[in-house]
């Protein structure tokens, strides 16, 4: 897996904001778009390309896409 | 002795929130899109003083006119809530006075919510395989709606109030097969109301933001839906597997997957991740909202009134949630 794939699949998540700026470094929860079902829609997303399963809290302690991305890539190993 | 679904009805109160209501009082919301993802256009809430017992009893009348069903016939009563009258006595007594039903019935609550209804049926299952009882009337009635926020408008989007009413019976339209039942209670937590009985008996005036600019105070039902929605991910394809296994039959024996109907975004997620076809698992929410313990029979009935349902097939029927508490099992129609 690599993070541009990976910001790409997460901003896809947003249907209204502008996600064309997204980086690694975004912070995601800083935007008014951001929901619980953005949030079970990451999970849904992470569960359906990499057969990781994120939890509830591992959403509420990241704060930067980077942060997601290292816990799924700990979880797939 | 074996036992049958005899007769399902159920009953929603007047009242009804819609999208464009939610829209109204949450304008900088995007209710429309969110209600659109999760497949709810319209919820029906209880009056200020509609409780859920008094929609047990619709529910129950509702059965007994519409299946040609005595009262005087009923020797146990299951009444499945998380919204009880009092503390005591248990609801269901107060149920079997107001319904007429004779004196020498059993009655009992149960506290369950979304997995309530496939648990009655075991419950119900039991009592009649051990001679107890031979008619059972399973109530199942929530109003999650009295404990939402007003400013929650993540939960005030996906409940909506109903309850049902079903007759377990040693002879039926759909006998009642083996059951798979789970509990996780570290998942206690994510699925609350945390004040207002005995442990914590003061209700807090103070609201709390629950991470996702949802208002609540922990006198409020709390849902991390988020962390629901990965417990349910993880454990319900299991559930349906060991359902199917319990039952001795495969996916493909299995004409209808009726699931609790938590939102259509999650369970489209486990009908694909459990590649089932679209037609052999039935939504119905639009117009009710995930209506908790009642859920499972709405759509059952709902099933089975869009097309008639030949002899000898099976349906998967299955709860999960609060808890976390997880139920299946498989009905075969005579």
């Amino acid at each position: 897996m690599n993070i541009e794939k990976f910001v790409s699949e997460f901003a896809d998540q947003f249907d209204d904001l502008d996600t064309s700026a997204f980086t690694p470094e975004t912070l995601f929860k800083e935007n008014d778009e951001w929901s619980s079902m953005t949030a079970l829609s990451v999970i849904a997303m992470v569960d359906d390309s990499y057969a990781v399963r994120l939890t509830g809290d591992d959403i509420r302690n990241s704060k930067t896409i980077q942060q997601i991305y290292d816990i799924v890539l700990a979880k797939s190993n | 002795m074996q036992a049958f679904i005899k007769a399902v009805s159920y009953y929603l109160p007047e009242n009804k929130l819609t999208n464009a209501e939610l829209s109204a009082l949450f304008p900088e919301w995007g209710v429309e899109k969110i209600a659109n993802k999760i497949g709810i256009d319209t919820r029906h809430i209880a009056a200020g003083d509609q409780f859920a017992s008094d929609m047990a009893i619709a529910a129950a009348q509702q059965l007994f006119e519409e299946h040609n069903v005595n009262p005087a016939e009923i020797n146990f009563i299951l009444y499945c809530t998380q919204s009880p009258d009092y503390f005591l006595p248990t609801t269901a007594c107060i149920i079997q006075d107001k319904l007429g039903i004779p004196v020498k019935a059993g009655a009992l609550d149960f506290n369950l919510g979304c997995s309530g209804y496939v648990y009655g049926l075991a419950l119900a299952k039991g009592l009649i395989a051990a001679g107890i009882a031979t008619n059972i009337l399973l109530l199942t009635s929530e109003t999650y709606s009295k404990f939402i926020h007003p400013k929650d408008k993540g939960n005030l989007t996906i409940f909506g109030d109903a309850a049902a009413a079903t007759l377990v019976s040693t002879e039926g339209f759909a006998a009642i097969g083996n059951f798979e039942l789970g509990t996780d209670g570290k998942g206690a937590g994510n699925l609350m109301v945390k004040q207002g009985a005995i442990r914590y008996p003061e209700k807090s005036a103070d609201t709390v933001q629950d991470g996702y600019g949802n208002e609540q105070s922990p006198g409020n039902l709390h849902m991390d839906g988020p962390e629901i929605f990965a417990f349910t991910s993880k454990e319900i394809p299991a559930l349906i597997t060991d359902t199917l296994k319990k039952n001795g039959v495969s996916k493909a024996d299995i004409g209808q997957f009726i699931l609790h109907q938590a939102n259509q975004y999650m369970l489209e997620h486990l009908r694909k991740k459990m590649d089932i076809a679209p037609e052999n698992f039935y939504i119905y929410m639009a117009n009710v909202g995930n209506t908790v313990s009642s859920s499972v029979p709405i759509a059952l009935y709902e099933a089975m009134k869009e097309k008639p349902v030949q002899p000898q097939a099976k349906w998967l029927l299955a709860g999960f949630g609060v808890g976390y508490s997880w139920a299946g099992t498989v009905i075969t129609f005579i």
